[in-house]
């Protein structure tokens, strides 16, 4: 049996996926005729539903998530507690706190930029004869891992002295007649650049998902506004944007949430050198290469609490269109 | 039909049709045209650059810009012979296959179920457990990587594709639960309650009426989470075999 642990060859390994699907299904469909029968206390088919997804999270994430709130309170051994003194030192630390500054201007920029541009050019191409070629390029960077997509900014940011450039941007500038320039050096430029590459990933997600949306608004609805006469932006703005509105958080949520978390960017392009670094990075720099979990644990903490305010706006929300169902 | 004449002898347009009809006044409008231009353009020119300094040689790529290839084309081929060369490439190619394809369905599925409770099923403290659910998005892989690890190694089930595609059901679970829940929520009320007026049980409203509903939610979340899992390099890193790595390394 242990070719079930170990496969060697790939038909072997191709079985094992399926024996993995078929015995997920297989459980969840017990799980489901267990639960679903009639005049079962409430609780019964509630833990059917929930139960398995509740059991894996709280095993992958919300357990190693308390671990970490632990070791922000000891220090770099997890020997001795230490209060709040790892946040202290973040709080006091100049280069900390640049690291908070990129962080903020990260977390408010990429999401309101990729939601937006992603809105309009779904309203732009939707239905018209093009739609599909259009969506595909914006969708593309997104299909691109995003260490891949820092290989290809690499080839718009590059700098080298001299006329010839092998970076666009610079090349441009050259064209334009004035000196190139190190984009990825010069703080807080370079934060900048890099948010720019983000938004360029993230609104082929706000695009797809804002469009799916778009494209549920009822005729009679655009119909109605038309007779009245509303047109192009009025329409957008009257119309098309608070239709689409409950779309429009859960995209703004995801991509902030998603921007807090990942650090693939700043990593490969700059390192976090240069005062571009943003909390993930740091977590990594301190966690796994500076050899402080105690400090890198408090920054956990802390893009933790940076997203209180987003799940309480959530929340909130919830409860609004519950009201109105 | 907006305020324009309609010839009296005309059926209704079909939806279709007033698409169509839709699509040729759409165009006329140059400002829009530009704008979603610029932006296709914008968005497309980084990777054009790639594709073209992928066909480039090693000494012009290091030398010029990706843009002179144009002016003086010298393309080839050896860099794609060269990595299509390198051993296991087809091998790497099946084993992200085979962590991608459960790794899409399982939370896929699970996520369901879960957003259907949270949707639609009235229980106490529904609000407050969806917020947990939602919050712990947050947590950053790097930090469960280790304690994952250390429970994988105990059961015995270390470098196997078991662990990876846990592991990637357990990432992914949140974020599904988040967008799914929101889609199930669109969905009228009454749909569900005329069902279950009928006497039909959860699993009969969630696969009769819920589940044809969702088709499209549930194809464009599953794109998204192929494309994280295919794209993922860390989770198979920290938990898979050397034999069972994706392509991506």
């Amino acid at each position: 049996m242990t070719w079930i642990l170990k496969p060697e060859t790939l038909p072997e390994k191709f079985v094992v996926m399926f024996l993995a699907i078929l015995l997920f299904a297989i459980v969840m469909g017990l799980v489901l005729a267990i639960v679903d029968r009639p005049r079962l206390p409430k609780w019964v088919p509630v833990s059917g539903y929930l139960g398995p997804s509740l059991l894996l999270i709280t095993f992958g994430l919300l357990w190693p998530g308390l671990l970490t709130i632990r070791s922000s309170f000891y220090n770099r051994t997890g020997a001795d507690f230490v209060g709040l003194t790892n946040y202290q030192t973040i709080f006091t630390d100049e280069g900390f706190l640049i690291v908070l500054r990129n962080t903020l201007a990260w977390v408010v920029v990429v999401p309101l930029a990729a939601t937006a541009l992603g809105l309009v050019y779904a309203v732009l191409v939707d239905r018209t004869r093009v739609e599909k070629f259009a969506k595909t390029l914006i969708f593309l960077p997104m299909a691109i891992s995003m260490v891949g997509a820092s290989i290809i900014w690499k080839f718009m940011y590059d700098m080298k002295p001299g006329k010839d450039q092998i970076g666009l941007l610079n090349q441009v500038v050259v064209w334009l007649g004035g000196t190139p320039q190190p984009w990825l050096l010069n703080p807080p430029l370079n934060t900048f650049m890099m948010i720019i590459v983000m938004i360029w990933i993230q609104a082929g997600f706000a695009m797809t998902v804002l469009s799916a949306a778009i494209k549920a608004i009822p005729d009679e609805t655009i119909e109605a506004a038309k007779m009245d006469g509303a047109v192009g932006v009025r329409l957008f703005w009257w119309v098309t944007v608070p239709s689409v509105r409950p779309a429009i958080i859960v995209v703004l949520t995801t991509i902030a949430m998603g921007t807090l978390k990942s650090f693939d960017i700043v990593y490969t392009m700059t390192g976090g050198n240069f005062d571009s670094s943003i909390v993930a990075q740091e977590f990594y720099t301190q966690s796994f290469v500076q050899g402080r979990p105690d400090i890198g644990a408090a920054l956990a903490v802390l893009l933790f609490i940076m997203i209180v305010p987003i799940i309480v706006y959530n929340v909130r929300q919830m409860r609004i269109s519950e009201g109105e169902r | 039909m907006s305020d324009e004449m309609r010839p009296a002898t005309t059926r209704k347009l079909t939806r279709r049709e007033q698409r169509q009809v839709d699509a040729k006044t759409r165009l006329t409008s140059p400002a829009a045209s530009l704008i979603a231009v610029i932006i296709a353009v914008f968005w497309t020119v980084p990777t054009a650059g790639l594709l073209i300094t992928s066909f480039r040689t090693q000494a012009d790529i290091r030398r010029t810009g990706w843009w002179t290839a144009f002016a003086k084309p010298d393309f080839t081929i050896d860099n794609y012979v060269d990595t299509l060369g390198t051993n296991n490439l087809l091998n790497s190619f099946f084993n992200s296959f085979i962590i991608t394809i459960p790794a899409v369905v399982i939370p896929i599925i699970l996520a369901l179920l879960a957003a259907y409770a949270f949707a639609w099923i009235d229980f106490k403290g529904r609000n407050l457990l969806f917020a947990f659910v939602f919050a712990l998005q947050v947590v950053p892989i790097q930090v469960t990587l280790v304690p994952l690890l250390t429970q994988y190694v105990n059961w015995g089930l270390a470098n196997t594709y078991w662990t990876v595609w846990l592991s990637h059901t357990i990432f992914g679970l949140p974020l599904a639960i988040f967008l799914l829940h929101n889609f199930m929520k669109e969905i009228p009320r009454s749909l569900i309650e005329a069902a279950r007026v009928d006497g039909a049980g959860h699993v009969r409203v969630f696969f009769q009426v819920l589940l044809p509903l969702l088709v499209p939610a549930i194809a464009s979340f599953a794109i998204f989470q192929f494309l994280w899992v295919w794209n993922d390099l860390l989770v198979a890193l920290t938990f898979a075999a050397p034999e069972y790595m994706p392509i991506r390394r």
